[in-house]
């Protein structure tokens, strides 16, 4: 058998003993749990609440909006902070001693972290359709929206996610890449339209893909006349499309240079030297 | 006394070698200023057992990783069976092994999941007369952990955790191994079971052993071949026994005679002692001879080279002790 393509399966076989795995750990299960209950709290208590000059529920727009974040967490941070706390732990080296396990690894990663952020994304859909009006669920462009803009979302975050988690070398500095992006989900109409934000305010927010999957989210799911509390007034389907494309060529363009930079540096004395470092920290 | 010669290895032909599984000559490694290996030759034969020892910072760590492929050296050729480890493609890295200090990676994976995986990998490079990789049920039994098989990485104790760490490395049946401190954290039945495993690699399925210890007694248990690096560069090559022998070379002799005490060095054991029976006959009692051990070869030649940096060419890396 050729031996990419022997690597490729094992790291899809990866992903699923991984998937196991973590959906068998009770730590695993409630922080997958967490954020899913506590979105799903916090959209009951919106579901009074209408989208300002509207009579729609801001609950039901939350939803989709949620997904879309989840995704973009799940395919962004989740990765990154995997990667960060992986190569700590030596799992990275491993993948290097072994021929093609580089490439096993990220198959296996991406097989692992796209499968839970689907996962997640349904586990928060169907609780909130039994008290949420007003979901476009029965037709089924609705469903194929949902489809290319979690699939389009999963592949321009993966990669950066991947970047990120390869740039950062200590999981202590996690925060710095962690907080920009809770300030991005502030800024990107998540939890509230940003119509009333100051127009550069827009700009930023629209340059990155957060916004973008939650816009896209909401086109899919939400009646169609609510495309006018939008910016522009409109789902912009195309530039959904072009901005979550441009982030993903840039990801996958940056992302094989710097994993290989990454792993290239990899080495046993790295990894004993992090883990001394780890252990001063919690000793 | 300068350090010990190496007749023999600086002069020897160099001629492309099937069995010659390790080379490396004239290896040197910077790290900015500070100079960590300062010319290391070194060879290695098809099944032959290499135990590097030395002092820490001596730069074995960072050789061995430059074997590895894992870093790039500042100078020097290395060939490792027969490849370049700054350009060895995954075909070459699918005959090494690599047994990694491992900490806590793959901890919610059962032991059988992880060496089946890790085993898939090298399946596309099994040839004719090696089979790859290692049967997991195999494998676990001749690491000793059958038991085991089931456990999550994370519940084994430290020792099992080093034999899985083993296990892994020996996965792709390697024809050469990296062993980096393979037995610290070993009680002494775990460790004997170690070395008949290393035993039986290197003699049954002519595996080729790269070992580091700080443990004497068990290079001189395992290796052939014994190489002191100290300083960044290699002070004594040999097998236990001829490292032992060239050291002064004096051994000490105990014995009594009508209840007094007596010691006696001498590089001529048996000469003294067929005096000393010649002269007093049964009178000798609770005789005694001890031969120069491995360790104080080793601990002369190491205070000789320590020593000699310092007083010679005191602003050496030695004092740096960076062992990166």
């Amino acid at each position: 058998m050729n031996p990419t393509i022997a690597a490729v399966r094992a790291g899809l076989r990866r992903g699923m003993i991984e998937l196991r795995n973590t959906f068998s750990n009770g730590q695993d299960l409630w922080n997958y749990a967490f954020p899913t209950v506590a979105l799903l709290v916090t959209m009951f208590f919106m579901r009074g609440s209408t989208v300002p000059g509207t009579s729609f529920s801001l609950g039901a727009r939350t939803l989709p909006s949620a997904l879309g974040m989840g995704l973009a967490f799940g395919g962004m941070l989740v990765l990154a902070s995997q990667l960060v706390m992986e190569r700590e732990e030596g799992t990275l080296l491993r993948a290097k001693a072994t021929p093609n396990g580089m490439l096993g690894y990220l198959v296996g990663k991406i097989t692992l972290m796209s499968t839970v952020a689907l996962l997640s994304m349904l586990l928060q859909l169907v609780p909130a359709l039994f008290y949420l009006d007003g979901l476009r669920l029965t037709s089924a462009s609705a469903w194929f929206t949902l489809l290319w803009v979690a699939v389009l979302g999963l592949v321009a975050t993966l990669p950066i996610g991947a970047v990120l988690g390869a740039l950062i070398e200590n999981p202590r500095n996690f925060g710095l890449i962690m907080l920009p992006n809770m300030g991005l989900i502030a800024l990107s109409g998540i939890f509230y339209p940003i119509n009333g934000y100051p127009g550069w305010l827009q700009g930023v927010a629209q340059v990155f893909p957060i916004y973008w999957l939650g816009l896209g989210m909401r086109s899919a799911l939400l009646p169609d006349d609510m495309a006018a509390v939008e910016l522009g007034g409109s789902w912009r389907h195309l530039e959904t499309f072009g901005v979550l494309g441009a982030w993903a060529v840039l990801g996958l363009v940056l992302a094989p240079v710097v994993l290989r930079r990454m792993a290239r540096r990899e080495s046993g004395s790295r990894v004993a030297a992090r883990r001394e470092r780890a252990m001063q920290r919690v000793g | 006394m300068t350090a010990v010669e190496l007749p023999g290895v600086a002069t020897a032909p160099h001629p492309p070698d099937e069995d010659l599984v390790l080379d490396v000559r004239d290896l040197r490694m910077r790290y900015g200023t500070v100079d960590v290996l300062h010319g290391v030759d070194l060879t290695a034969r098809r099944g032959e057992v290499l135990a590097l020892l030395g002092p820490n910072g001596a730069g074995k760590t960072t050789t061995i990783e430059i074997l590895e492929g894992f870093r790039l050296r500042s100078a020097g050729s290395v060939r490792v069976l027969g490849v370049d480890p700054g350009r060895g493609d995954e075909r070459w890295r699918a005959r090494l092994g690599v047994v990694l200090q491992s900490w806590r990676d793959h901890g919610k994976w059962r032991v059988r999941d992880l060496l089946a995986h890790l085993g898939d990998f090298y399946a596309p490079y099994a040839t004719d007369r090696i089979s790859r990789p290692w049967p997991v049920d195999d494998l676990l039994a001749a690491v000793g952990l059958t038991a085991q098989a089931d456990k999550r990485v994370a519940r084994l104790s430290g020792g099992q955790r080093r034999r899985l760490d083993v296990a892994v490395g020996i996965v792709g049946r390697p024809e050469l191994l990296f062993l980096d401190e393979p037995t610290v954290g070993f009680d002494p039945a775990a460790r004997r079971e170690f070395h008949e495993l290393v035993h039986r690699l290197a003699d049954l399925d002519e595996t080729t052993i790269l070992l580091t210890t700080h443990d004497l007694d068990e290079a001189e248990k395992l290796a052939d071949r014994i190489v002191i690096l100290a300083g960044g560069r290699i002070i004594a090559d040999g097998s236990p026994d001829e490292l032992s022998r060239r050291v002064a070379g004096d051994a000490e002799i105990r014995w009594t005679r009508d209840g007094e005490r007596f010691v006696h060095a001498t590089p001529d054991a048996t000469g003294f002692l067929r005096d000393l029976l010649r002269e007093h006959g049964d009178r000798v009692q609770e005789l005694e001879v001890r031969r120069a051990s491995l360790e104080d070869a080793y601990m002369a030649l190491v205070y000789e080279e320590e020593s000699g940096v310092r007083s010679g060419r005191a602003d050496r890396v030695w004092q740096q002790g960076s062992d990166r």
